[in-house]
C-alpha cells in the first residue's frame, strides 16, 4: 500500500504522472516507451506535431503485487484520440494479454475517441481495440477501465469503455459518445449548448453516469482513490467469470429497455434524478465523493455488467 | 448499382431465392436461405441515425437468433449516417446502447455464429464500428461511402480549416470516403461489384473469426505501422525484467 498521506489529482496529472502514483514503484516495463520514437504517420501532411508515444503508454506492471497489463492515455496529445500507431500499442498490449494472463487489464482512458487527424485509419485502429478488449474477456481476464482525465472519454472509446468488466470513475470524469461540440455543430445551440458547463456535466459526468448504472463505481478525486478502487475492482472481478455470457447481456438488455422507458421522454438529467427518488437533485452537483453516495444509496437505476 | 440503391433492391440481388426482411421505422429484420442455408438478416437504410431504440432493436434480433438458433450465420445491412446526434441519447448512454450491440454481435460469433456485413450506402463512426466492424468480415458496394464524421464538424474540433478538408478527402487515404481505401488499409475484406448472391455465398464459405484487419492493411499497403508496433508491443522485453 502507498503508506504516504499525500494525495495527487487525477484530473490534473499526466498519463505517465498517473502510472507512477497508481502502480508498484517501478513496476512499470513499458513497451514501445518514448524512445523508441515510434509516431503517427498522418500528422506531418497536416503540420500537426507528433509525440514519441503517440499520446498512450502500454506495458506491465504490478499493483499491490498483482500482476497487470496497463494502458494510459495522454489527453494532453491530441485529447487523448486514437491513431494508427496509438490504436496498435493498445491492441498488441490487449493480445499481449490473452498470451501471458495477467489478474487484470487496466485501462485509463481519456480520450475523444477515433483521432479526426488519422481519420479512417483512426476509426478501423477504435473497432480494433474494441474487439481485442472482448477477446481479452473471452479469455476470462478482466478488464477495468479508470474514468477521470479532464478531457472524459468520448466517441468511439465511449462505446469501448462500456465493453469492460467495470468502469471507474471520478465524479470529474465525464463518459459519452458525441461531445457537445459536435452536437452543437450538428444539430444548433438550442439541441446541446456545449458551453452551459452544468449541462455539460449533469449530461455525462461521473455522478450522472454512477446514478444511470453506466459506471460500476465513483471515485474521489486523488490517484491514490482510483489505486485502492482499482485493487478492489481486480479483486471483485476475480471472483466472478470476465467474458460475455448470453443470460448478462439479455439483463442488461432488460437495464437498457427500463431506462428507455423510464426515463426516455425526459429533457434533463435533473429529471431523471427526481424520478429515481433522489431527494435533492438540483443540490446533487456540488456533493463530495462522499455525501453523493449516501445521497445515492438506493436510488441507482441498476447496474449493468 | 446505380445512384438510387435501395435495401429492397440489394436484397433482391443477395437473395434470388426471396427472403423475409421486414422495414420498421428503418430496422431491418428478417431472414433468406443462401446456398441452402438459412441466414438471419439485421440491419438499417435510409441513412438512419442511430439511436438509443434502433441500436437496442438491432441488440435485440442478434440475441434472439443467438437463443433460436444456434449458429445461425447472420448479415449485418448497413446504412447509417452514425451516431444520432442529440442530447437525449447522449442523456440516456447512447454509448452503453452501441457497446451493448457490439457485445451481442460479439457473443454471436463466439457462440459460432458466423457474422459478415454489408455496406450497401453510406457507413459513419459510431453507427459502423459497432455494426459492419464487429464482423468477421465485413464488405462493401462500390458505390459506398464510409467515413468518420461530416467534414464541417470536423474542421471544428481539429481546428483544420474545411478547404484543407476537403482537399485533403480529394486526396489523402485517410481522409477519402471511398472504400477503396477502407479496402486497402483492411477496414473492409472485399468491394463486391459482380453478382451479389455469389459473392455472399462464397464469404459465407470462408468465414474466419479471429480479426486480420491490421494484417491485411499492411499486405495492401494502406495501413504499414498498425502491424508492426502491434508486433512489437507483442515482443517486447518477452523475458520478466
Amino acid at each position: 500500500m502507498n503508506t504516504s498521506a499525500r494525495q495527487h489529482s487525477y484530473l490534473e496529472a499526466t498519463a505517465r504522472e498517473r502510472l507512477e502514483h497508481l502502480l508498484d514503484p517501478g513496476s512499470l516495463d513499458e513497451w514501445l516507451p518514448p524512445q523508441a520514437r515510434v509516431v503517427s504517420p498522418h500528422l506531418a501532411q497536416l503540420d500537426a506535431p507528433v509525440a514519441f508515444d503517440d499520446g498512450v503508454v502500454v506495458g506491465r506492471a504490478t499493483i499491490g503485487a498483482r500482476a497487470v497489463f496497463v494502458a494510459a492515455q495522454e489527453g494532453g496529445f491530441m485529447g487523448g484520440a486514437v491513431g494508427e500507431v496509438h490504436g496498435a500499442k493498445l491492441v498488441g498490449m490487449l493480445q499481449r494479454a490473452v498470451l501471458e494472463r495477467p489478474h487484470a487489464v487496466l485501462l485509463l482512458l481519456e480520450t475523444g475517441g477515433v483521432r479526426l487527424h488519422e481519420a479512417n485509419a483512426g476509426l478501423i485502429a477504435v473497432s480494433e481495440v474494441m474487439r481485442a478488449v472482448l477477446a481479452v474477456r473471452a479469455a476470462n481476464i478482466p478488464v477495468i477501465v479508470l474514468i477521470g482525465g479532464a478531457n472524459g472519454c468520448f466517441g468511439g472509446m465511449g462505446i469501448v469503455a462500456r465493453c469492460a468488466n467495470m468502469i471507474l470513475m471520478s465524479e470529474e470524469g465525464r463518459l459519452a459518445m458525441s461531445g457537445p461540440e459536435v452536437i452543437e455543430t450538428a444539430n444548433g445551440v438550442e439541441e446541446f449548448d456545449s458551453r452551459d458547463r452544468a449541462l455539460v456535466w449533469r449530461t455525462s459526468g461521473g455522478k450522472h453516469r454512477y446514478l444511470l448504472g453506466d459506471c460500476q463505481h465513483i471515485v474521489a478525486e486523488s490517484i491514490e482513490a482510483f489505486r485502492a478502487a482499482a485493487e478492489d475492482a481486480i479483486d471483485a472481478c476475480a471472483a466472478q467469470p470476465a467474458m460475455l455470457t448470453l443470460a448478462g447481456l439479455e439483463a442488461d438488455e432488460v437495464l437498457l429497455r427500463q431506462r428507455l422507458s423510464r426515463f426516455g421522454a425526459m429533457h434533463d438529467p435533473l429529471a431523471i434524478w427526481a424520478a429515481l427518488g433522489v431527494a435533492d437533485p438540483g443540490g446533487l452537483p456540488m456533493l463530495e465523493a462522499d455525501a453523493f453516495l449516501a445521497a445515492a444509496a438506493g436510488h441507482r437505476a441498476g447496474v449493468m455488467a | 448499382m446505380s445512384a438510387a440503391v435501395t435495401w429492397q433492391t440489394v436484397a433482391a440481388a443477395l437473395f434470388p431465392q426471396g427472403h423475409t426482411i421486414r422495414e420498421v421505422e428503418n430496422f431491418l429484420c428478417g431472414t433468406a436461405v443462401v446456398a441452402g442455408t438459412t441466414v438471419a438478416v439485421i440491419g438499417t437504410s435510409g441513412h438512419t441515425p442511430i439511436g438509443v431504440e434502433i441500436a437496442l432493436a438491432q441488440a435485440s434480433a442478434v440475441l434472439e437468433t443467438v437463443r433460436q438458433h444456434p449458429h445461425r450465420p447472420i448479415l449485418i445491412l448497413v446504412d447509417t449516417q452514425g451516431q444520432r446526434l442529440r442530447h437525449r441519447d447522449e442523456m440516456l448512454g447512447i454509448n452503453s446502447y452501441m457497446a451493448h450491440l457490439g457485445k451481442c454481435i460479439e457473443l454471436a460469433r463466439q457462440l459460432g455464429h458466423p457474422v459478415l456485413a454489408l455496406v450497401y450506402d453510406q457507413a459513419l463512426s459510431g453507427g459502423f464500428i459497432t455494426s459492419g466492424l464487429m464482423a468477421d468480415a465485413c464488405f462493401a458496394l462500390p458505390a459506398a461511402t464510409i467515413r468518420v464524421m461530416g467534414l464541417p464538424a470536423m474542421a471544428r474540433i481539429t481546428k483544420v480549416p474545411e478547404e484543407r478538408l476537403v482537399e485533403l478527402a480529394a486526396s489523402s487515404p485517410v481522409f477519402a470516403p471511398g472504400p477503396e481505401n477502407y479496402l486497402r488499409m483492411g477496414g473492409i475484406a472485399a468491394i463486391w461489384d459482380a453478382d451479389l448472391a455469389d459473392a455472399l455465398a462464397r464469404a459465407l464459405a470462408h468465414v474466419d473469426p479471429v480479426d486480420r484487419r491490421s494484417a491485411s492493411g499492411l499486405a495492401r499497403g494502406g495501413r504499414n505501422l498498425a502491424q508492426p508496433v502491434i508486433d512489437a508491443v507483442r515482443s517486447a522485453h518477452a523475458a520478466t525484467p
